[in-house]
């Protein structure tokens, strides 16, 4: 079934849903490349005035990525909730970015409305809208999630504390750690991006994260980002995992390439559970994501990248998560080429996943050879937490040591408390006004290393 | 504006600053990062995207590899480095001319040297020679291709020239992701017999070869050992990652 719409005198079509998503799509280098963006600007709204006509339910009768040739698709479609969508199923996806931005539409609202939604609606919508539709609809809903600590309540923000070392040495990563907790950081998770993925150095550097954590009995969760595999091999053998980590995608065979399918991340999750490590809540899961991974693998069945992304987290809301986050800029400019498409990135991924009921935060960040600077991840930021994103990353100076890649500072938190007034989860703003890292809710204390912290340094 | 003092009867940062390169203990102004750090960060962030943007000198790299042997220039379809950012796949085919060019060559070699810009014009500017210079003389009795000096290549270009010249190996030194600390990062790659297709397993990799990193020297010898393996055991990639002798860096970085 085809597609399609006139703009100035010029009938454009569109074979297909799929076909039809990737042309209504802003311009990325990543569609470019896959060969499937809109070959002009008049295409590229013309296929947008196709979709806005599209009613919402033709999601439910035509797959972009064929239910028979893919799991993640039939975990989409069996998944849905009848029920949930109502409210919007008389709708055109046109018609549903109007009813999104209607007052009445409020957090309790579309709370209620996310399991009635699939991920390429979300996708939909989100190329029909401005940059302000993705943060004030995002802004609306709250999604909270508990594990030590209470992750996503409306007018806080979280981070993740990032202490990569190169050589995972435990004197480097705990001083990258000391510095994180000395400014703040670390509510959402203490995350450890490991150089060498094998069984014992998962162990060695969960071991190292909860000496300190239950040492000063800080109220957050810590996490290797290791192989799931790795970490459930760590887990058996003992090691202080509190949230199994996986990068995912959209599709089925991207998920293979990552080595993983629903099966694994099932068990993983099982595994995780058992372990009883969680106080006030038991998500235990913790799931990266980004636009292109799927094209970079040859698995994204023709699709825009974007469409494939919100299809991850389809995936994501399956395991019930305590974190998501894209990383949006890491991919590299082949797939988002400059601090303009990466800022538009990350508002879509952030909007999408929130929609779906997602825990979900955002790795502003950006690589050397992307056309991008600090002054567009201020943007990013500055546009994320606004729109209400649960968390960012917390790295030393921005500059990940490890991964060769630029992420947000310690200090960009303390600037976007200060700018909004958010504290980090309540648990946590308790234990670092305790320790006299911040002498308010939103505000780092002077002092050059906290009073309470001072032993660590040792 | 407050600095940090690197005296550690003063600044408790001072001892854990040396167990890291992360930029820890920066102090702060308000809540943001105090002048001197944030012009530094300017600075290393400035100098991973001249090696990215800025065209090495080919002429000039060209006179100094020739005290090695016979060089011959190619290119990659990435015209330019815009085209060569996003489009990956230009940057592993040959352009017209320079599949033409390799087309005259004899065939046939054991080896198949390529230097090429990658993603770091400066890594091959300042490492290719010292690891050649290692090399060559550690693989006496080795038939070697002329040298092909690539501009707009990525590691897949040695591909594209081994369809056509059919060497035993590959081996390709390109310039790596530059990162703020390493903007003139070295990767080798190595591959046994690729075409067009070959996936990155069948590959064997050494990267992080710069002044911090890999020495030259460090790294000739980890190449001739895997080399001299390859041609013995007629493969490379993730069959031949077993039993290569693990060096050291001088930092103590492997």
């Amino acid at each position: 079934m085809g597609y399609h719409a006139t703009v100035a005198g010029t009938v454009y079509r569109f074979d297909d849903l799929k076909m039809l998503l990737a042309r209504a799509t802003p311009f990325r280098s990543g569609d470019a490349l896959a060969g499937v963006a809109a070959s002009s600007a008049a295409e590229r709204v013309a296929a947008q005035m196709a979709l806005a006509d599209l009613p919402l339910r033709q999601f439910l009768d035509e797959a972009v990525v064929p239910y028979e040739a893919d799991a993640v698709t039939r975990l989409i479609l069996d998944s849905h909730d009848a029920a949930a969508f109502a409210p919007v199923a008389g709708l055109t996806v046109g018609g549903f970015r109007d009813w999104l931005l209607r007052d009445a539409t409020d957090g309790a609202v579309l709370a209620a409305l996310a399991p009635g939604l699939l991920p390429e609606m979300a996708a939909a919508v989100s190329k029909i809208m401005r940059a302000q539709d993705l943060i004030l609809i995002a802004a609306k809903i709250e999604v909270v999630t508990r594990f030590r600590n209470t992750i996503g309540l409306r007018g806080r923000f979280s981070t993740r504390l990032q202490p990569n070392h190169p050589t995972d040495d435990p004197a480097g990563i705990a001083a990258s750690l000391l510095d994180g907790l000395a400014n703040g950081a670390g509510d959402a998770v203490i995350g450890i991006n490991p150089v060498s993925d094998t069984l014992d150095r998962v162990g060695q550097i969960l071991r190292l994260v909860d000496d300190v954590r239950q040492r000063y009995a800080i109220p957050t969760q810590s996490c290797v980002l290791a192989h799931v595999t790795t970490q459930m091999a760590a887990l058996e053998a003992g090691a202080p995992l509190d949230l199994m980590f996986q990068s995912i995608a959209g599709t089925e065979a991207a998920n293979s390439a990552f080595g993983i399918d629903l099966a694994l991340l099932a068990e993983a999750r099982a595994a995780a559970l058992s372990l009883g490590r969680g106080t006030v809540g038991d998500n235990v899961m913790y799931f990266e994501t980004g636009q292109g991974s799927a094209l970079s693998s040859g698995t994204h069945h023709g699709c825009d990248q974007q469409t494939i992304e919100a299809r991850a987290y389809g995936v994501a809301r399956a395991f019930k998560p305590l974190l998501v986050n894209s990383v949006v800029g890491f991919i590299g400019p082949e797939y988002l080429y400059d601090g303009k498409q990466i800022i538009r990135a990350g508002l879509e991924d952030h909007f999408c996943a929130k929609l779906l009921g997602l825990p979900m935060g955002c790795d502003v960040c950006y690589t050397n050879h992307a056309e991008a600077d600090q002054d567009d991840m201020d943007m990013l930021l500055t546009l994320l937490v606004n729109a209400g994103c649960t968390f960012v990353m917390g790295v030393p100076g921005a500059d990940d040591v490890m991964l060769n890649y630029q992420s947000t500072s310690f200090h960009d938190a303390l600037y976007i408390r200060a700018l909004t007034g958010k504290p980090p989860a309540p648990e946590f703003e308790d234990w670092l006004i305790r320790m006299g890292v911040f002498d308010r809710a939103d505000r780092r204390a002077t002092a050059l290393l906290p009073p309470g912290l001072a032993l660590l340094a040792q | 504006m407050t600095t940090p003092t690197r005296d550690p009867t003063v600044d408790p940062w001072a001892k854990l600053r040396r167990a890291t390169p992360a930029r820890i203990g920066l102090g702060h102004a308000g809540p943001g990062q105090p002048t001197g750090a944030l012009l530094a960060f300017q600075a290393a962030h400035a100098a991973a995207r001249d090696a990215v943007l800025t065209r090495p000198d080919f002429e000039g790299l060209t006179q100094r590899l020739a005290a090695l042997g016979p060089v011959r220039r190619i290119a990659s379809q990435a015209a330019d480095r815009a085209t060569y950012l996003k489009r990956p796949d230009l940057g592993r085919c040959l352009s017209d001319a320079s599949a033409a060019d390799l087309a005259g060559e004899a065939t046939g070699a054991d080896l198949l040297i390529l230097v090429g810009d990658g993603l770091s014009g400066a890594a091959i500017e300042r490492q290719a020679l010292p690891v050649l210079t290692a090399l060559i003389p550690r693989l006496p009795g080795w038939r070697l291709a002329p040298l092909l000096l690539a501009e707009g290549a990525r590691v897949a270009l040695g591909d594209a020239a081994a369809a056509i010249l059919d060497p035993t190996l590959v081996l390709m030194l390109i310039g790596e992701r530059p990162g703020l600390s390493s903007p003139d990062s070295l990767g080798a790659y190595l591959t046994w017999r690729p075409r067009p297709g070959t996936v990155d397993a069948a590959r064997n990799c050494i990267s992080n070869i710069h002044g911090a990193g890999l020495t030259p020297e460090a790294a000739a010898q980890r190449l001739a050992w895997l080399l001299s393996e390859a041609r013995v055991r007629k493969l490379t990639g993730v069959g031949l990652k077993d039993g290569a002798p693990l060096l050291t860096a001088p930092d103590g970085s492997p």
